[in-house]
């Protein structure tokens, strides 16, 4: 028995003989935080809709918990918590006539509902909007209140789809913190465009493309393809390439335009305080020296077209 | 888990003042009517001297309520119903009700029973209303209790229909246009038959069913066109929203 809290396996959908997504595989265990990334129209949504049950996989199985979504969609629906794109919000209710609602949806026991909306609430920084009609509310604060909607239930899997969009950057400070605490307990899967945020909350990174999976695995490996073994050097009076070769730990070098060296270096060597001193000592006039970081989004960018150029 | 969902059909119908509205505004409808029977009443009787001419009152003034009721449902109901699914789906809240553990059968049930909740309070206002007759002149309680089973069965066909054609569309007024059209041809089915009473097509007429009702008699056969009518709009509407699920 594994647990797995979410199991996607050879999902596939079409549309009208297109392939939305296709043979998409990927696992999450419980307490990970998966982020999932993607251009526009990439197949981010219609995956999470497949997961949630929103929608039928033309092909392949969701799998929450053990549970299979297709052959026992209520008990599978009972463990998911699930905050669409476009907010599911009834204006015409105040936030806690909607999050009662929510609750006893989502089954949660009569003796337990006030509570259970008094908890969400809290989480999400809605205390004092109790009584307020959604319709009202800014949209960060409705934004809010969908996720509270997502987590009232306490559930095994929060699917959240862009759940930071919208927002300013107190309230999406707030969002990440939450989203962490609630991936501390429970899985959490969200989608977003926005790549630093991946590297602030998530544990791990799945990046789709035209529907189908181009990079899944732990955030590190992404981190790691962007910091690289890479530095900047400046300098007044460069030498010659191979005069840096020569120092100890250098494994590559190349020359840019103004003076610029590009070092690469072993994986646990630290040639900084070599290269300083070979620079003061040879007076090679240096006056800059930074890690050499390529953005996150050039990594996506790479994966993202390597792909194409495959297809 | 179907209560739930007709409770929350019911909130939203109160938490605007539309659903207030439309109470009072018909209750001030039937309650006229109901003057004006109970008026017309004497005046009539005062005029018919042989026996044979002579009715009760509660006939008299019943059908003339209940007549008035089922006519006025006929616009009520495409109102009311057509927001049910097509609201939710250009607001793009479906997904709250389809995340949740219930399936699409529970969930239009669930839909069915809150609005066919909100009708019956008229149903029984108004059997509350003619009951006050009973002040002054013995009420033949039976023709009440037969006409407003009769009115229930009807108001559950239209609200099945309604909600139906909301589940075709996102458009509410298209919903309330198409509901409205497909029950005025159902109740005027049989005046298009009315030289061919046997005709098969007249007795899918709603009005014919709902007839014998009026007069008093619960006839099984008209409950179980009703009941059929109310299920296989639900059943269609439940494949309605499992082909959205499909195809997407």
């Amino acid at each position: 028995m594994n647990n797995f809290t979410v199991e996607a396996i050879e999902l596939t959908r079409l549309y009208g003989g297109r392939e939305a997504v296709s043979n998409v595989n990927f696992t999450l265990s419980k307490g990970e935080v998966l982020g999932f990334l993607g251009p526009n129209g990439a197949g981010k949504s219609t995956t999470m809709k497949m997961l949630t049950g929103n929608l039928a996989p033309s092909n392949g199985s969701v799998k929450i918990c053990g549970i299979d979504m297709m052959e026992n969609p209520k008990e599978a629906k009972a463990l998911i918590g699930y905050l669409p794109e476009m907010r599911p919000l009834y204006k015409e209710l105040t936030v806690d006539e909607y999050l009662i609602m929510a609750a006893r949806l989502h089954r949660v026991s009569a003796k337990h509902v006030k509570k259970a909306v008094e908890t969400a609430k809290e989480r999400c920084g809605l205390g004092h909007m109790s009584k307020r009609l959604i319709e009202n509310l800014s949209n960060g604060y409705q934004q809010r209140v969908g996720i509270a909607q997502a987590i009232i239930h306490r559930p095994m899997v929060v699917i959240l789809d862009e759940p930071t969009v919208g927002l300013d950057p107190i309230q999406i400070r707030d969002i990440r913190a939450l989203i962490r605490e609630v991936g501390g307990e429970h899985s959490v899967i969200i989608s977003t465009h926005i790549l630093p945020e991946v590297e602030m909350v998530c544990d791990h990174v799945q990046i789709i493309d035209k529907g189908k999976l181009v990079f899944n695995g732990p955030i590190e490996v992404l981190k790691k393809q962007r910091i690289g073994n890479k530095l900047l050097i400046g300098m007044r009076a460069p030498p010659r390439v191979e005069d840096i070769l020569k120092i100890a730990g250098v494994s590559e070098a190349e020359s840019l335009a103004n003076g610029l060296v590009r070092v690469r270096f072993a994986d646990d060597a630290a040639p900084a305080e070599a290269i300083v001193q070979a620079s003061v000592q040879q007076g090679w006039g240096l006056y800059q020296i930074a890690p050499d970081q390529t953005s996150l989004e050039d990594v996506f960018m790479q994966l993202t077209y390597q792909e194409q150029a495959v297809a | 888990m179907i209560i739930n969902v007709a409770r929350k059909e019911l909130k939203s119908m109160f938490a605007s003042p539309m659903g207030w509205v439309i109470l009072s505004v018909l209750m001030f409808a039937f309650g006229t009517q109901y003057l004006n029977a109970v008026n017309d009443y004497f005046a009539v009787m005062s005029g018919s001297m042989r026996p044979a001419e002579r009715t009760g009152v509660t006939q008299f003034v019943g059908q003339s309520v209940y007549g008035l009721a089922s006519f006025i449902m006929l616009f009520a109901v495409p109102l009311l119903s057509m927001r049910l699914i097509a609201e939710e789906r250009r607001s793009q809240t479906l997904p709250f009700l389809f995340s949740a553990p219930i399936s699409l059968t529970e969930i239009v049930a669930g839909k069915f029973l809150g609005l066919v909740a909100f009708l019956s309070v008229l149903i029984i206002f108004i059997a509350g209303m003619l009951s006050t007759l009973n002040i002054w002149s013995d009420v033949d309680f039976g023709f009440l209790v037969a006409n407003s089973i009769g009115l229930l069965l009807m108001v559950a066909s239209f609200s099945a229909l309604g909600l139906y054609f909301s589940s075709l569309t996102q458009q509410p007024v298209i919903a309330a246009m198409l509901t409205f059209v497909a029950l005025f041809a159902l109740m005027m089915l049989d005046r298009f038959f009315a030289g061919d009473p046997g005709n098969v097509l007249a007795n899918l007429s709603l009005t014919r069913h709902f007839q014998s009702f009026s007069g008093g008699l619960i006839d099984t056969a008209d409950i179980t066109y009703f009941l059929l009518f109310t299920v296989t709009f639900l059943t269609l509407t439940v494949r309605r929203l499992d082909a959205d699920r499909l195809r997407g």
